[in-house]
């Protein structure tokens, strides 16, 4: 069974088509990345999926049925921008957001206490939402997000206005959550962040998919015939190489269409070089985000 | 539990627990006491007047009997200079001339130190019923003089068509509980109104409406939410209504005898809460479609203003249907959704109401409740989610009718 499948699903506002013909699913235990420029219909595409918004047409289906009050019990949500209940204190805000999620109060309050400590949150427990700070109460909407123990995760931009020390205790435990077997859904502008922790991908622009599927693979797609190189000595003449571009601290050596990369290291380690830095050159997630952005707007 | 009752526990606790809920709680007997002390205070300040002396010229001849009227002492000066004189140093506090041809003219010459819009009433019955003694005087006995200055004690009595005392006499004692129900009933449909849209219109701008919508139905939430809230009000006015007693009593000792007339209307309790009922679904259904098409609770609140003062027009109007309680504006205010609660509550204690009157506010009532609440289900699902940005209003109707 897959955690999500959306299926042929479309909607349109009065004044423009905000998702037009969207198909993809998501495996359980699956870390999978949402991505696409401002206005692209990602959030609109997480609405349809949490039946905020109703789609003109197609179906989505989650963990296995069309949500209904069972399955949102199962599900976690992050919305973009977030916001909790300013004068009410941080425990009880928890419990009571995990309590419309099906949890008796008790166990709420255990795992509550649990997550605010794995957090270094538990300092904050009986202050009022707005004596945090806006990294704090992120963390706490993290913690609503998962108190429950979903199944699927949906996080619209989670490491937003997170400190580095926030954001690497977060990817700790989204790690720990797919690995225990959870569906994560990554929506998200930061490329870096998708490429370190998803196994695969969407992108949207204006509606539409425009990349889908398994990371590495989109990325070898879009491979060109070139490696990195930082060597020490005379570089001389190597066989299959048809250009070269010095940056600061590497040469990118442009190879013809015969020749592959490992042809060209072996050339170099016959020559007896020395070699610091070889790399097949596959542009960043960022670069085919841009080109293919760019190639549709 | 439902999830539905946990927004209601949660809305009902959260309201009880707000300031602002605490002190219009409290304030409203805390406001009744404070009148009725200060009632008190002028009532004592009444009966410890001080004697007011003022001073008249009888240029007519014969005016010199009855000069203590009340609290007011009348003087006799020879001239006018004389009088004049006194009012400047003090001596009274202003002077009349009963000029010669007073008989035929009926003309009195008032003379004051003080800017005034009319005479005060004390003083003008204090110099008529002067006049009237003196000319009266020796005349006809004294009972007589005395029913020409009051001469009628007017007693009715309501009977039933079989010519039986009616239980129900009317007059104010009858319309006083439903009044202060309906006052009541306006300042908890105002306040829940606020509380409403603002608890909408906070969870849409922190975006918090995600995250519960993720957890539960857009029906559920806003059941919880009116329920929460009107069991909130509804607690507010059982607290108005059981310490009402206390100040009433507290009045009655005080004020006196008028409070112990006060009696409650046929089928006020039935129809009260029929109508606090109908009042505050009609107004939980406006505030939630107006918190679903405002961008933030403050442009919420400003809409929600429009309704909310509407409701206080039958109070506005009380002294209107007191004189003419047979006008059809009255018949319009009782069947108008929107002024229906208070204006019946009114009617029903000053003239009651007639069966095909009630019939027709209970059935427009009603039905605008339903066409309110089917629009404002849809303007949640289309505009809860529409930030920063009032939709105009050829827009909301349009998507209104497409859903």
């Amino acid at each position: 069974m897959q955690a999500v499948e959306v299926n042929h699903v479309a909607k349109s506002f009065v004044d423009r088509v905000a998702v037009d013909d969207l198909s993809f699913t998501v495996a359980q235990g699956e870390m999978f990345g949402l991505i696409g420029p401002n206005g692209a219909g990602k959030t609109t595409t997480i609405r349809m999926m949490m039946d905020i918004l109703k789609p003109d047409s197609g179906k989505v289906t989650i963990l296995g049925e069309k949500l209904n009050e069972a399955t949102k019990n199962r599900l976690g949500y992050l919305p973009e921008e977030r916001g909790l209940y300013r004068k009410l204190k941080v425990l009880d805000s928890i419990v009571y957001l995990a309590s419309l999620k099906g949890m008796d109060r008790r166990s709420a309050t255990e795992k509550a206490d649990e997550l605010l400590d794995q957090t270094g949150m538990s300092a904050s427990k009986n202050k009022k939402i707005e004596e945090l700070s806006r990294g704090m109460g992120q963390i706490i909407q993290f913690i609503v997000t998962i108190i429950h123990d979903p199944q699927l995760l949906v996080l619209d931009e989670p490491f937003a206005g997170l400190d580095p020390v926030n954001t690497e205790l977060l990817k700790g435990m989204l790690a720990d959550l797919r690995n225990q077997g959870k569906a994560i859904i990554l929506s998200t502008h930061q490329m870096n962040q998708v490429e370190e922790l998803c196994d695969r991908i969407l992108m949207i622009n204006n509606g539409h998919a425009i990349l889908y599927g398994d990371l590495g693979e989109i990325k070898a797609r879009y491979r060109g015939n070139s490696v990195f190189l930082d060597f020490e000595g005379e570089l001389g003449e190597v066989p299959g190489v048809t250009g070269r571009r010095n940056h600061k601290s590497y040469t990118e050596l442009m190879l013809d269409d015969k020749t592959a990369p490992q042809q060209v290291l072996e050339h170099l380690m016959g020559r007896r070089m020395v070699v610091n830095r070889f790399e097949v050159a596959t542009p960043s997630l960022n670069e085919i985000f841009l080109k293919e952005v760019g190639k549709t707007a | 539990m439902s999830k539905t009752l946990l927004i209601f526990r949660h809305e009902f606790r959260h309201m009880i627990k707000r300031k602002a809920f605490i002190i219009l709680t409290l304030i409203v007997p805390v406001l009744a006491l404070i009148g009725i002390g200060a009632f008190q205070l002028v009532s004592t300040d009444q009966a410890s007047v001080e004697t007011t002396t003022i001073g008249y010229v009888d240029e007519a001849g014969g005016f010199d009997q009855s000069t203590s009227q009340g609290h007011i002492e009348l003087v006799r000066f020879d001239t006018h200079d004389d009088a004049t004189a006194a009012l400047i140093n003090g001596g009274v506090s202003e002077y009349f001339v009963i000029p010669s041809d007073y008989l035929s003219t009926g003309v009195i010459s008032r003379y004051t130190l003080k800017r005034q819009l009319e005479t005060p009433l004390p003083i003008a019955t204090a110099i008529k019923n002067f006049l009237t003694s003196n000319m009266l005087a020796d005349k006809v006995p004294p009972e007589t003089v005395y029913r020409v200055e009051a001469p009628l004690e007017l007693v009715t009595t309501r009977l039933t068509e079989t010519g039986e005392v009616a239980p129900e006499q009317g007059g104010y004692g009858n319309v006083i509980i439903p009044a202060i129900f309906g006052l009541l009933l306006a300042l908890s449909l105002q306040a829940s109104t606020i509380y409403l849209v603002q608890g909408l219109g906070d969870e849409k701008e922190s975006r918090l409406i995600e995250v519960l919508l993720s957890s539960v139905s857009p029906r559920q939430l806003l059941t919880g939410k009116v329920l929460g809230l009107g069991a909130a009000g509804l607690l507010q006015v059982v607290i108005w209504l059981i310490s009402l007693p206390l100040v009433l009593n507290l009045a009655s000792s005080s004020i006196g005898g008028f409070f112990s007339t006060i009696q409650l209307p046929a089928n006020f309790l039935v129809l009260g809460i029929v109508y606090f009922i109908l009042g505050y679904s009609l107004f939980a259904a406006l505030s939630a479609g107006v918190g679903a098409i405002s961008p933030s609770a403050r442009e919420g609140q400003q809409l929600s203003m429009i309704y909310a003062m509407l409701v206080y027009i039958p109070l506005w109007f009380a002294s209107f249907l007191f004189i003419f309680p047979d006008s059809p504006i009255w018949s319009v205010l009782t069947i108008f959704p929107v002024t229906a609660p208070i204006a019946a509550m009114l009617k029903l204690g000053v003239t009651g109401i007639a069966t095909w009157e009630l019939a027709a506010s209970l059935t427009v009532l009603v039905l605008s409740i339903i066409l309110v609440m089917f629009l404002a289900v849809r303007a949640f699902r289309v505009y809860l989610l529409m930030y920063g940005k009032r939709p105009a209003w050829g827009e909301v109707i349009r998507n209104l009718r497409t859903g």
